[in-house]
């Protein structure tokens, strides 16, 4: 099914992608919010910038976003797939508990802030290019890959990893990461390291057709929490 | 039920070499983000718009009743010259209502009061306009700049856009406001932008030091008196740009200061910059989330919270530069941008007329 957004607000636009059994083409999208949230099956395109809020509670349906996508995507997403072929603004994953986000340019701020993980419930995110500040803030589970292609400066801002207390971060960069939070241990990534992420890594490069040569060029540095228990004595003994 | 999906919305358009376009655009720029205002407020700043009396002070005033005009205007024309009065032009707009009386008035200091004040023009203006938001009852000056007027009312910005006549004014820069209070009231005065002289302020967000700045800046003659938390923001840009003579770059250093973490990872001469603006102007750091874009003469200034606790967009177009709190706000009015990107917090994005960094290099 095709629909052109142009003078649709976001409930009549969301109304027709939920009632549609089939995969959805959206054109001229500008800015409609929570495209796809809580979807479990079918494919939605979308050409333009849609809202915030875009694969909110996503539950294993796909979105591919052609363009640039705005703040809060894939929040507390379950299952599924979200591919951007641009940009992702602030919050990208936020709390998002399972599936997999593709972004092709850079995200902003507090990606994958309180992403978390459950037996096979392990969420993913891979970014091209950099991220800005509080990277993985509060990060309770799951893996988040930073490539930082097209840059030699390091691909991550400020305060990355800030109560960081689950999961596993990756960022590429030939610069090691400085001013990382006390509980946050800092490591070259193992091969054996790089194997377990490889799946994710080939999957990207197959997606956006980025060479394997290319992405395994650098260094890959690998942020975990230092304890399994980092509040131990935040309060009170517990 | 539905979900209110809640959050301020600000745009600014700009091109920087000066040439004016309509109002519409901006309006149509504010509507896309309509999901971040309830109804509470909506406004805009145009820059450029009054040519023909480009030399006057544009005060744009809304009274609650035909008394508070008259006295109003008993002040006026004691202290200025009144070179054109009349209603500002409106449409009827079922979604705008209880309006207020809304005048405007061309003036020029009275010469002789002006010398007798020995204050120079602009300070004159600044206490005038103070003194009738804070003496006259049912009065209130929201705009005073020269070249530049605000529009602003409760509801959504379309409507009030709209209900202004908007797009029949050309300028060289609009802001835009959608309101979506959330801890002060919605009313006309309580509207963004937020200006006094030529300086006007959009802004989504909340000041959480609100109260420590009020105190800070009031030592210095300004009254708060708008029951909002922007109205501050406004009276420090003006402080620290026009009286005390900081750059919009040190200003922005002021408002969203770096934290003391990350000024010491920075190189020394920059090191002690940031100090000393951190130890002098201590009390002017807003704290709390926010996005503005601040409107001047020749020029727009955006800047983010130093946490980044609120979304900005910027976008480029030949010599056009737009901000929004999404893109979506942009991509709707230029869809073909040449460069897209999301500032950092406390990276304040400074765009000037090209004929002014002209002025400047050659000053």
């Amino acid at each position: 099914m095709n629909l052109c957004a142009l003078n649709l607000g976001y409930r009549e636009l969301n109304e027709l992608v939920h009632g549609s059994e089939e995969d959805v083409v959206i054109d001229q999208c500008f800015g409609q919010r929570f495209i796809g949230s809580g979807a479990s099956s079918k494919t939605i395109i979308i050409n333009g910038t849609p809202g915030n809020a875009l694969g909110a509670y996503l539950d294993g349906a796909s979105i591919i976003v052609n363009g640039n996508a705005q703040d809060a995507v894939g929040d507390t997403m379950n299952d599924g797939k979200i591919i951007i072929y641009g940009n992702a603004g602030d919050t990208l994953g936020y709390g998002m508990r399972g599936g997999k986000i593709f972004v092709r340019g850079n995200s902003g701020y507090r990606t994958g802030i309180h992403m978390k993980e459950y037996r096979d419930k392990k969420p993913v995110i891979v970014v091209g290019g950099s991220t800005g500040s509080f990277l993985g803030e509060y990060l309770a589970g799951g893996l988040i890959i930073v490539l930082g292609l097209g840059t030699e400066e390091f691909p991550t801002g400020y305060f990355t990893g800030t109560g960081m207390h689950g999961g596993e971060i990756f960022i590429r960069s030939n610069i090691v990461p400085r001013g990382l939070p006390k509980q946050v241990t800092l490591s070259q990534a193992s091969p054996s390291d790089i194997k377990r992420i490889e799946e994710n890594l080939v999957e990207f490069s197959d997606l956006f057709g980025v060479s394997m040569d290319e992405i395994l060029g650098k260094t890959f540095h690998r942020l975990m929490p230092n304890a399994t228990n980092p509040y131990k004595q935040l309060y009170t003994e517990n | 039920m539905f979900r209110n999906p809640s959050g301020c919305a600000i745009s600014g358009i700009i091109s920087t070499s000066g040439r004016r376009f309509s109002g519409k655009i901006i309006v149509d720029s504010i509507a896309a983000m309509r999901e971040r205002s309830n109804g509470l407020g909506g406004g805009f700043a145009g820059y450029g718009i009054y040519p023909e009396y480009k030399d006057y002070y544009a005060l744009h005033i809304f009274y609650n009743d035909k008394l508070s005009k008259k006295e109003c205007e008993n002040f006026l024309e004691e202290h200025f010259d009144i070179i054109n009065l009349s209603k500002i032009p409106t449409r009827k707009v079922k979604e705008i209502t209880d309006e207020p009386l809304i005048w405007r008035y061309f003036v020029t200091p009275l010469p002789t009061k002006l010398a007798d004040s020995q204050l120079d023009e602009r300070e004159f203006v600044v206490k005038c306009v103070l003194r009738i938001n804070t003496a006259i009852d049912g009065a209130y000056v929201f705009s005073s700049g020269k070249n530049m007027g605000v529009f602003k009312a409760v509801g959504y910005p379309e409507d009030v856009g709209r209900f202004y006549r908007l797009d029949e004014y050309e300028g060289y820069c609009f802001t835009a406001h959608g309101r979506y209070p959330t801890n002060t009231p919605g009313w006309w005065g309580g509207a963004h932008p937020f200006a006094l002289l030529d300086y006007s302020v959009v802004h989504n967000g909340e000041i959480s030091s609100y109260d420590a700045n009020r105190r800070a800046i009031e030592m210095y003659g300004y009254k708060c008196t708008l029951l909002t938390d922007t109205e501050v923001i406004t009276y420090i840009i003006d402080y620290l740009h026009r009286v005390r003579g900081l750059t919009l770059d040190e200003i922005c250093h002021v408002l969203a200061a770096p934290f003391w973490s990350t000024i010491e990872g920075k190189p020394q001469e920059e090191r002690d910059e940031l100090e000393f603006l951190r130890y002098t102007f201590g009390s002017y750091l807003l704290n709390g989330p926010f996005s503005i874009i601040v409107g001047f003469e020749g020029g727009l200034m955006a800047l983010n919270d130093r946490l980044k606790l609120r979304s900005m967009v910027v976008g480029q177009k030949d010599d056009m530069f737009y901000v929004a709190s999404e893109e979506a706000a942009i991509r709707v009015v230029q869809s073909d941008l040449d460069r897209v990107w999301a500032p950092k917090g406390g990276e304040g994005v400074i765009i000037t007329l090209k004929e002014q960094e002209n002025l400047a290099k050659a000053g």
